[in-house]
């Protein structure tokens, strides 16, 4: 985020711009968009200074439905085009909104890129592990064996977790949010906001016409507390409808621990999002259903120099130093000569 | 013009000076023996001189092909002249060739009774292998029409250098400047601007310093004293107009230019590249000028660049990107999406030969049609060429004052022998330069996002102005509004809209300037980079009495207003141009005009004597019939 805090007076409702919204009814990306217009109106950014980038793709078409700048790009760019935009006016709040095709196949490369320079924007990508817009095909993040339109036998290809990806180019910020989950979404979004560099979180959504109930083990009423555990900074990592249940380091592997006599939460591994070393963001993106509860929530936020701020410092320290370019000197420079 | 011939000098028993009015020269070594480093220096010196200065490196593509073998051969031609000039030059008057390779690889450039400079101590056995000779040039007599000069340029320069200090294989590294040095004397070149330079580059390195101090002084000397030479040569001072003056090259010029046009708007520049042959140095020069508000951004390809660009434009940026074909390809998509958001954006495409990675270092006209149809759906963009390294500068400008008056992406057509070839400047004076004057619609301001002004230009409305939020993008926009619209009606008006409004263009495109005659036999049209060529063959031509005359053309989309008169008002029109005829296609099919065509396509640019003779052969033909 990059606009001081200001006092906005602005409700969820402010954000609604004129255009229907076009997704299918029960889409998770409602859920999303109810959300991110709350965020919004606590985070004390005037609505002008807002812009949200998008790609191509079902989770691509939320800019319209948001009343603050826009701009609808193509398929997987976004993030070169969000890059541009803060380069030239380092004074904006600038969202992209991605899908995992749009985010982590055709745009992949500007993924990694842009994480990797620390731009200081928030990548919300939409993860619900299927194309949609196209109908039906696998994504980068559709398991292995999955049956779809373009894969009747199954899929053969291996899928990459977003997570891992995002932490293995270096970001700063990363974290996991679920669509049913709208409170912990909202503070997710706070979070992010609130960071300077890239932030990227990827969403759990649930896609109803072409992979259903892909996340019903994480938001499920009876499988949630079981199957997703929810991160706190400093705190051990603690999970299970009876918060018996621990996170243990053995070695280097994280094992489930039954929290008795024998186990205490002070034996458990405890979450640092801190931490300069991104090896534990990175054991805890390999945490999987079934074998392991899914983290949710914040699993790094470290202080990075964003690529902006380490632009305008070579370009003021030039001017400090040489004085604002004058065109003259720019003509002279080099060897000249005159002719009478 | 070629020096006095072998004969004649062979008449001569005493030494002579002699006054021309031109030269070529070509030094030519291995990529790693400095010869782009000796023609530069001899061009600088002859501009400070005096001379008019027109030059054309060619390089491999490899960084350091094997040494010594033809494929690893760099070259450097410099012409340099008392008269005004277009060209670097046909045929060369004096070759340096520093190894069998080089000799190989350029003894056809040189003119009958030519002079030949040659480093004999490269002539080694091994060395004429990696050559491929199966004899040694220096003793089979095929340099026979040569004035050929045999110097043992490494031994004489290792001599020079030995109380420097520095190794011999450092040492070796000054040949160049003891060759630079022979041709100096020849050419009655003053010292100082090189000895300047060495003393800037090298201050820090006093054994360097001295080194290179002492090879170029002691090529000078061998020139007057070794008795080798029958005559010396001078160029008197070209008459320029009055003025200060610069060398600049084609990718340099490009560069001043996009910094100034920013500057005359009070804007950042934001040049959002990846790096590509011949277009890279564009960006490393723009990366040096951090101080006028330069932003460079390399970019993780050449998709990313486009599309930063398209995103610091729609921030309020000054934004460009430069590139060559391939980049031009992986571009077209984001160009498309510029072209629907109508956004103002400068692409320089420094064409390169191809398809494919085709020829990166040689250079082409080929990528007319992709700039002008290469995108998805009907996409019109304008399109500007340069025709010659200094206009490069004017070019970017216009293209800017383009770019946001019509609210569109405009191409610059540059190429590798405009880029990389350098000629002189008259530095424009600051205050002769009109500012940019930008309109941003403002908080209250009535605004609609493709609402039109007179241009048909919709408004630049940045982000960070209260109450204008909206949203535009890739999908069709409803006119006005900017709303996503499928309407049937509603998709044809933008499409048509968007043609009037690059159509509209031409407005402001000034009357076409015919070279000779207004009316006649045989026009010659030509684009970019061929105008050096073109004109002075033209030219050279009417100076025979021939009825022809030439016309250039800086707009390729739209084309200037008057071109269709003017092509009518001539029998017959030839259109010479580096490629298969793409131009030529455009003229036929927009003017219904049985132009011909005259293709070369071969990495280098027109000799002018090719033209010359195309010319010659339509008009002979015609006389024949």
């Amino acid at each position: 985020m990059s606009p001081e805090a200001v006092e906005t007076n602005l409700t969820p409702k402010d954000f609604t711009s004129d255009q229907e919204v076009r997704w299918c009814p029960g889409c998770g990306d409602y859920s999303i968009l109810a959300q991110t217009k709350k965020a919004l109106s606590e985070l004390g950014v005037p609505r002008e200074k807002l812009v949200f980038v998008s790609g191509i793709g079902c989770s691509s078409r939320f800019p319209y439905y948001l009343n603050s700048y826009g701009f609808h790009g193509i398929h997987g760019r976004a993030m070169a085009m969000a890059s541009g935009i803060r380069l030239s006016d380092p004074s904006l709040s600038i969202w992209v909104i991605t899908g995992d095709g749009d985010g982590l196949s055709i745009g992949g490369n500007h993924m990694l890129h842009t994480i990797r320079r620390n731009v200081d924007i928030n990548i919300l990508l939409f993860n619900n592990r299927i194309y949609g817009l196209t109908k039906g095909q696998y994504s980068p993040t559709s398991p292995l064996g999955k049956k779809t339109r373009s894969t009747p036998f199954g899929s053969i290809d291996f899928p990459l977790h977003p997570l891992s990806v995002a932490i293995g180019a270096e970001a700063s910020f990363v974290a996991r949010a679920l669509d049913v989950n709208v409170k912990h979404l909202a503070y997710v979004l706070e979070r992010a906001a609130h960071h300077r560099g890239t932030s990227f979180i990827e969403i759990y959504q649930n896609c109803l016409i072409f992979n259903d109930k892909a996340f019903e083990y994480a938001g499920g009423k009876d499988t949630k507390d079981d199957t997703t555990i929810y991160l706190e900074h400093n705190r051990p990592l603690v999970f299970g409808k009876n918060r018996d249940k621990g996170i243990r380091l053995n070695g280097t592997k994280p094992e489930i621990v039954q929290l008795d006599e024998g186990v205490k939460e002070d034996d458990l591994l405890f979450h640092d999002e801190k931490d300069p070393d991104a090896t534990l963001a990175y054991l805890l993106s390999r945490m999987h259903y079934p074998d392991f509860p899914e983290p949710m929530g914040v699993f790094r936020a470290v202080d990075r120099p964003t690529y902006e701020d380490l632009m305008m410092d070579q370009v003021n320290s030039a001017i400090r130093s040489k004085g604002a370019g004058r065109l003259e000197d720019l003509f002279d420079d080099g060897e000249t000569w005159t002719v009478e | 013009m070629s020096v006095t011939s072998a004969a004649e000098e062979a008449s001569e028993q005493t030494f002579k000076v002699i006054e021309q009015d031109e030269v070529v020269v070509r030094f030519a070594g291995d990529s790693g023996d400095g010869m782009q480093l000796a023609g530069t220096q001899m061009t600088n010196t002859s501009a400070i001189f005096g001379n008019e200065v027109s030059t054309m490196p060619d390089y491999p593509a490899e960084i350091r092909a094997p040494a010594g073998t033809v494929a690893g051969v760099s070259g450097f031609q410099l012409h340099f002249s008392s008269r005004p000039l277009r060209t670097p030059g046909d045929r060369l008057d004096a070759l340096v060739a520093m190894n069998p390779a080089a000799l190989e690889a350029n003894i056809a450039d040189l003119e009958k009774g030519g002079i030949l400079i040659v480093n004999e101590d490269a002539f080694t056995k091994n060395n004429l292998k990696k050559a491929g000779l199966q004899s040694n040039p220096l003793e089979d007599d095929s340099l026979r029409e040569y004035r050929v000069h045999r110097i043992p340029i490494e031994k004489l320069n290792g001599e020079a250098c030995k109380d420097t200090g520095l190794t011999p294989r450092a040492a070796g590294r000054c040949k160049n400047f003891f060759a630079l040095g022979v041709v100096y004397w020849l050419f009655d070149r003053p010292l100082e601007p090189t000895l300047r330079w060495i003393e800037e580059k090298f201050g820090t390195m006093p054994a360097v310093l001295d080194a290179n101090t002492k090879a170029l002084k002691a090529g000078y000397y061998f020139g007057e004293t070794a008795e080798m030479f029958r005559s010396r040569y001078t160029i008197p001072k070209a008459k320029l107009p009055p003025g200060t003056y610069r060398k600049v090259s084609g990718n340099q010029a490009a560069a001043i230019g996009l910094i100034t046009a920013a500057r005359l708007a009070g804007k950042p520049l934001f040049y959002g590249t990846y790096p590509i042959t011949p277009a890279s140095d564009i960006l490393h020069d723009l990366s040096r000028y951090k101080n006028y508000d330069v932003r460079t951004f390399q970019a993780e390809d050449e998709i990313a660049a486009m599309i930063a660009v398209i995103g610091a434009a729609y921030a309020g940026a000054f934004a460009a990107t430069g590139t060559s074909g391939p980049g031009v390809a992986l571009k077209s998509e984001g160009m498309g999406l510029a072209v629907m958001t109508e956004l103002p954006l400068v692409v320089i495409n420094v064409q390169r030969g191809g398809p494919s990675t085709g020829l990166p270092t040689k250079t082409e006209q080929a990528d007319l049609n992709q700039a002008i149809l290469g995108r998805n759906g009907e996409a019109p963009i304008c399109v500007l060429a340069a025709a010659s390294p200094a206009d490069c500068f004017a070019t970017v400008l216009e293209a800017f004052r383009i770019a946001v008056r019509y609210m569109t992406p405009v191409m610059v057509m540059s190429d590798g022998y405009l880029a990389n070839g350098a000629e002189a400047w008259r530095i424009p004076s600051v205050d002769e330069l009109p500012r940019f004057e930008i309109h941003h619609p403002e908080a209250g301001d009535e605004f609609q996002p493709y609402a039109r002004n007179e241009d048909l230009a919709r408004p630049w409305a940045l982000p960070g102005t209260p109450g204008l939020e909206h949203r535009i993008g890739g999908l069709e926009k409803k006119d006005v509004t900017g709303e996503v619209c499928y309407e049937p009606q509603n998709h044809q008006l933008m499409c048509e809209l968007r043609q009037a409004k690059i159509r509209k263009i031409a407005e402001t495109i000034p009357p076409l300037e015919v070279f000779g005659e207004g009316s006649g036999e045989l026009l010659v049209v030509g684009w970019g980079s061929t105008y050096g060529s073109i004109t002075s063959a033209v030219e050279s031509c009417q100076a025979r009495g021939v009825s022809v005359s030439s016309v250039h053309l800086r707009h390729l989309e739209p084309m200037p207003p008057d071109l269709g008169d003017i092509l009518r008002r001539f029998k017959r029109v030839l259109v010479p141009e580096l490629n298969l005829g793409q131009l030529l296609h455009r003229i036929r099919s927009e003017y219904l005009i049985d132009a011909i065509g005259f293709h070369k396509i071969q990495g280098k640019p027109f000799m002018v004597s090719e033209i010359e003779n195309k010319i010659q052969e339509l008009v002979n033909g015609k006389d024949e019939s």
